[in-house]
């Protein structure tokens, strides 16, 4: 069994769960799609105080959700240090030769309400999805079959992958490696990984051999059982209206 | 005497400049269920995967199901009528889901999803795995995962079975079910195996791999561990 964080859903209210996936998917790229668009603050705070309370709703817990927001807020730090000093404009304050803008630091927040909105929906929406129910979305979706093909594959191997460097690395340690800055720790490291590529390449050529073992002819098949309710439906509604409004406060006020 | 299932003649076959075998001859008949054993790097999985053709022998023959079989498109058909077990059930579980893998190979042999569907439930039933259908592979257990991918070679309906150590890796309870199943089973299998356990249970007779060769090795309850360390031509008291 993987260990794997990246791959296990984070826990979901029961609501979100009965919901067809589909419509996660495709809400979930709705909201991203309006609120990227957004250029006002005003709209952009509705829009995360709105995100913030789906993402409650939908019953991620808290501890999760912020634990996952803390890996983009690394990227926003930089932006909020990076902009006001790179956007022309009226300086706000100086920094010795450097000058901070208004424009700028206006900018940066702007990007940070949409980014953390955005994130916020997907996490509610699609992050407490299986993620073999999120490509059996995509396929329904008709999304290209070699895509959702590659993302399952993905999703099957990248844990069994990661066991084996695991393995490696712990057979690494029991014979006292320590990782240092010095020659000897690159030289293993890169045979570490060119272990692990010659051991990936080596896989796939079994899965192939036990592919052709069972008649593969170059189709996949997929089974799901989604099957659309009027709940679907409203839920899609009220998402809809949301979003309405949050676009309406945007190019009416 | 009836044909047999598979035949092996004179076969030969080479890795990375090794001779690994060396002129193997070998037949299966009906109702059989031989074991294949061999010290490490005999060349045990390079002969089963010889037997449906994912590699070519350099010199020898192979029939199997009462005809020669040499190209890619003849060996497509013995792929379906002989399944092979892998030993690593990850190289074999690559569908998202128990059921989807299950119905790979029918679907693949021509059925309809509907059908495809209704032989995995049953084959998936027959090994007492019914509630797995909705399970996502990569999260079963080791044990979980060989019974599964057994479940995804039976569905084929196969008249062979082929196993590389199906009981590796496996914990008393789920190589009792496992060993259980196949003493029920009336399949002719082939199965590669160091587990003592499983050997005296199953085989009927047992051939051992050494030195490119194939010998009959012999095979009776408190001889075996003697067979598995070198194989003998000599006979030995079978009563």
């Amino acid at each position: 069994m993987s260990r794997l964080a990246l791959f296990v859903p984070m826990a979901g209210a029961a609501w979100v769960g009965e919901c067809d996936p589909r419509l996660r998917v495709v809400a979930a790229g709705l909201i991203a799609l309006a609120v990227v668009s957004l250029q006002t603050r005003t709209a952009a705070g509705l829009a995360l105080a709105l995100c913030a309370l789906l993402a409650l709703a939908a019953g991620s817990g808290s501890g999760t959700l912020v634990r996952r927001l803390l890996a983009l807020e690394g990227f926003m730090l930089v932006l909020l240090v990076m902009l006001p000093f790179s956007v022309p404009g009226p300086a706000l304050f100086a920094l010795g030769p450097l000058s901070a803008s208004e424009a700028g630091l206006a900018r940066a927040i702007l990007i940070v309400l949409k980014a953390n909105a955005v994130a916020l929906a997907v996490l509610a929406l699609v992050g407490s999805m299986e993620p073999v129910v999120l490509g059996h979305a995509l396929a329904r979706l008709r999304v290209p079959a070699k895509l959702v093909q590659l993302f399952l594959f993905t999703v099957r191997y990248v844990g069994v992958i990661h066991d084996e460097y695991r393995r490696l690395r712990q057979a690494m340690r029991a014979r006292a490696f320590v990782a240092r800055a010095d020659r000897h720790t690159w030289r293993s490291f890169g045979w570490l990984i060119g272990m692990l590529l010659v051991r990936s390449f080596e896989r796939s050529e079994r899965i192939v051999a036990a592919m052709k073992c069972r008649g593969f002819d170059g189709r996949f098949h997929l089974f799901d059982r989604f099957a659309w309710r009027p709940r679907d439906t409203v839920l899609g509604a009220v998402l809809l209206v949301a979003i309405a409004g949050v676009l309406l406060l945007e190019h009416g006020a | 005497m009836k044909q047999p299932l598979l035949e092996l003649s004179g076969l030969r076959f080479g890795f990375a400049g090794r001779a690994v075998l060396d002129g193997v001859d070998f037949a299966l008949h009906a109702g059989e269920r031989v074991a294949l054993i061999g010290a490490n790097g005999a060349g045990k999985t390079s002969l089963l995967h010889l037997m449906v053709g994912l590699h070519r022998p350099s010199a020898g023959r192979i029939r199997a199901f009462g005809a020669e079989r040499a190209c890619e498109e003849d060996f497509r058909e013995v792929r379906a009528r002989a399944g092979l077990l892998f030993q690593d059930s990850d190289d074999q579980l690559f569908c998202p889901t128990v059921l989807e893998d299950v119905a790979f190979g029918p679907l693949n042999l021509g059925r309809t999803p509907r059908e495809a569907q209704a032989i995995a439930l049953h084959t998936l039933g027959l090994l007492g795995l019914a509630d797995f259908a909705e399970r996502v592979t990569h999260r079963l257990s080791g044990g979980e995962k060989r019974l599964v991918a057994l479940a995804a070679v039976l569905a084929m309906q196969p008249e062979v079975l082929l196993m590389d150590e199906p009981t590796n890796g496996l914990d008393e309870r789920a190589e009792e079910r496992l060993i259980r199943y196949l003493e029920g089973s009336s399949l002719a299998m082939v199965f590669v195996s160091h587990d003592r356990r499983l050997v005296e249970r199953l085989a009927t007779r047992a051939v051992v791999l050494e030195n490119g060769r194939l010998g009959e090795a012999v095979l009776h309850a408190h001889a075996y561990s003697h067979a598995a360390l070198h194989a003998h031509a000599r006979a030995h008291d079978l009563s």
